[in-house]
């Protein structure tokens, strides 16, 4: 009598798990199936923009497939106004990186690890400029550099992007920052580095996933920025700039090669900085 | 046999008139060293007016329950903060102001610190690498350094590949290659698992006595303090209760809070009935006898209430009363026997009068007695028993500097941490 009593939770669980075990092989392609949906989904306007970068397209407009081609490949820089905006587009990129980089960190690194005068404010501000539309910064920034009599050109892009990046970098570098134990600053200079040695040599290697993280998405930002660019750019032509402004009388196939080789560049980069990652681990 | 004599002595006083003992500066010294911490608008006073003096050489701990301002006090020689009040001499410079990078001084911290980023072997060079000590003499003592800590095949690793007690000696290694006149230890093995921790304090004091810097190690461990110090402090509510060698503190310990501290407390209150030169003798029954010698250290009058202390080994436990008339007498019953192995240990519940010891009453006094050879058990649970003990072991107890803030170790649930760390 005993001996059934104590014996009886047994089959209960164990029947709970085969349960389990059954609804696990019946759903078991589930999940699978609905990730590569959702990268299907995710990828599918990419690889159309890389197909149609092959196709051999003779009209205006490069909507159905007519045969492959490298001959896009070839005169890539066939039309001097897109490579001329191309140009401008990745430099200003490289530009734009750098300083928000380099401004974002000092900032992300200050509201992580200090409390000041001013940084929730600080801090409201960036969240402020983030969550605000970009065609009201686009729009606001055109009108200060109007009062300003501030010439729209290079520059103009240049300080606007700047300014939209700089929250993304300082909100990634905040959060590492934060995370990060002040005893390693202190050890360093327990062991005789200077407040500046101890920033290149400690602070700046242990933030760096969070600077990498800041500088990719401000790089990605700024390659594509659309919306904020086009009320500061005055004559001066932008990758998107240009594309948006050809779309309506036929986008030639190099658009679609110059978008495959930074989308190129982007995944390697992404894959560069994975592979660090995983070798600082 | 005057030429050995000479020969041991001259080189002791080489000056001649005055002993070198003299002369030696204290690595450390602590002159009123106070600290306040402001935030949300109320201060906290961490270290409130701590003298201290560490000599060359020595292993010191700082003792003391959690929060009573021990990391706060290390900070503040390793130049990590600032003292509100007060000096600090490190060999006789007051070093209030100075960054922690021009100290002398090196600290292993309790999380260890190890840069994550760089390998063992540049973790421990980096001290070196700031001073610009040559690369191939900087090779050389990171090797010695990984030689003494015993982990010379770890040095291509990074810090998080290792296991706590290795990254303890890593962090151990680091601060001593760059040779600083003294070390800093924050609770260096409060990570580690109890076997590891043992292994650890034999090597810290083997380490310390083959490189023969200065160590002030900090703790809550009471057992940890008194096998690895020379010399130690007892810190409560930021400041020292009492200071000196370990069987010092133990055997004589001032204060209330030390005694309760350190050791089984056997804590007793009475009030006094008589002073007899520096002796007082407490109020107890008609066949017992309590007397406190020493009493005017704690400034007891007649009619004022003592506290004092037994230390347990110190107490006999008889089935028939002391023969020596001498000697404290107490009449108790048994209300607890616990066989320790090495040792009996009994809680008596002594005859309370005009006692204030304990919380709900009760006032057992603890009595370990050695299970040696030819011991029987004396008594066994509800026997009526007599407790004695020499007259020298009764330890008049002063309140303390801290006891305005009335912490006391046997009602805080501090002391229960320290003892949960004994056990573990
Ligand atoms: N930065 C700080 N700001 C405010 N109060 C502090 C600060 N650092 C320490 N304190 C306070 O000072 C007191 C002493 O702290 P401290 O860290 O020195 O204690 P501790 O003896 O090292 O304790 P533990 O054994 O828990 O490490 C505590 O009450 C603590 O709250
Ligand atoms: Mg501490």
């Amino acid at each position: 009598m005993t001996a059934q009593v104590s014996l009886r939770p047994a089959p209960t669980v164990s029947a709970a798990v085969a349960r389990r075990r059954r609804l696990h092989v019946r759903w078991h392609w589930l999940l699978p199936t609905w990730g590569w949906l959702v990268i299907l989904w995710l990828s599918l306007p990419i690889i159309v923009m890389i197909v149609f970068g092959f196709n051999a397209t003779t009209g205006k407009f490069n909507f159905t497939w007519q045969g492959f081609t490298l001959q896009w490949y070839r005169q890539l820089f066939a039309i001097p106004d897109l490579t001329n905006a191309l140009v401008n587009s990745v430099t200003i990129s490289v530009i734009v990186t750098v300083i928000a980089t380099t401004l974002g960190t000092f900032l992300g690194l200050a509201l992580g690890r200090y409390v000041f005068h001013g940084s929730g404010s600080v801090n409201l501000v960036m969240f402020a400029n983030i969550a605000a539309p970009e065609v009201v910064l686009g729009a606001a920034l055109l009108s200060l550099f109007l009062t300003l009599n501030v010439p729209r050109g290079y520059l103009t892009i240049v300080i606007a992007q700047v300014m939209f990046s700089i929250p993304y970098v300082a909100i990634t570098v905040s959060a590492r920052a934060r995370s990060l134990d002040p005893a390693y600053e202190e050890a360093s200079r327990d062991l005789g580095a200077g407040p500046y040695v101890t920033f290149w040599k400690v602070t700046l290697p242990l933030l760096f996933p969070g600077v990498l993280a800041g500088a990719l998405l401000t790089f990605a930002l700024s390659i594509d920025d659309y919306i904020i660019t086009s009320f500061n750019a005055g004559s001066t032509m932008t990758f998107p700039l240009w594309v948006f402004g050809v779309s309506r009388v036929g986008v030639p196939p190099q658009v679609n090669v110059m978008g495959t080789i930074i989308f190129v560049f982007g995944v390697l980069l992404a894959l560069l900085t994975a592979l660090a990652g995983r070798r600082r681990a | 046999m005057d030429t050995v004599h000479a020969s041991l002595t001259t080189p002791r006083t080489p000056a001649g008139e005055h002993p070198p003992q003299d002369e030696r500066l204290p690595a450390i010294e602590l002159l009123g060293v106070e600290k306040l911490f402001h935030s949300h608008g109320s201060t906290t006073t961490a270290v409130g007016g701590v003298d201290l003096e560490i000599g060359e050489g020595e292993f010191f701990s700082l003792l003391g329950p959690s929060g009573c301002g021990k990391t706060t006090t290390l900070r503040m020689i390793g130049g990590f903060d600032q003292p509100t009040a007060g000096r600090i001499l490190l060999y006789g410079q007051d070093v209030v102001g100075v960054p922690p990078n021009r100290r002398d001084v090196n600290m292993v911290f309790q999380s260890y610190a190890l840069f994550p980023h760089l390998s063992v072997f540049e973790n421990i060079a980096y001290g070196l690498r700031r001073k610009g000590v040559p690369s191939a003499e900087r090779s050389r003592r990171v090797a010695q350094m990984l030689e003494l800590v015993q982990l010379e095949a770890k040095s291509d690793q990074r810090p998080r590949e290792l296991s706590g007690g290795q990254q303890q000696r890593v962090a151990l290694a680091r601060a001593l290659v760059n040779r600083p006149r003294a070390l800093l230890l924050d609770e260096p093995l409060a990570a580690l698992d109890l076997k590891l921790r043992q292994a650890m304090q034999l090597e810290l004091k083997r380490i310390q006595r083959e490189v023969g810097i200065t160590f002030v190690f900090v703790t809550h461990d009471q057992n940890e303090a008194l096998t690895l110090s020379d010399r130690l402090a007892v810190m409560n509510a930021g400041q020292v209760e009492q200071a000196g060698r370990p069987r010092e503190v133990y055997e004589h310990p001032q204060t209330r809070f030390v005694a309760g501290f350190i050791g089984t407390s056997n804590l007793l209150s009475r009030r006094v009935r008589a002073i007899d030169g520096t002796t007082a003798v407490l109020e107890a029954g008609p066949d017992e006898r309590l007397v406190v010698p020493g009493a005017d250290l704690a400034q007891a009058r007649v009619g004022d209430v003592l506290d004092l202390t037994v230390r347990p080994e110190k107490i006999s436990i008889l089935r028939v009363p002391a023969t020596d008339p001498s000697a404290c007498v107490l009449r108790g019953t048994v209300t607890e026997v616990v066989y320790l192995g090495t040792a009996t240990q009994y809680a008596v519940a002594v005859t309370a009068s005009g006692d204030r010891t304990g919380s709900a009453g009760s006032s057992d006094l603890i009595v370990f007695r050695q299970n040696a050879a030819d011991a029987t058990d004396v008594a066994a649970r509800g026997d009526d028993v007599w407790l004695s003990w020499r007259p020298e072991h009764s330890l008049a107890l002063r309140p303390g500097p801290s006891a305005a803030s009335g912490s006391d170790p046997a009602a805080s649930p501090v002391q229960g941490e320290s003892d949960g760390a004994q056990q573990r």
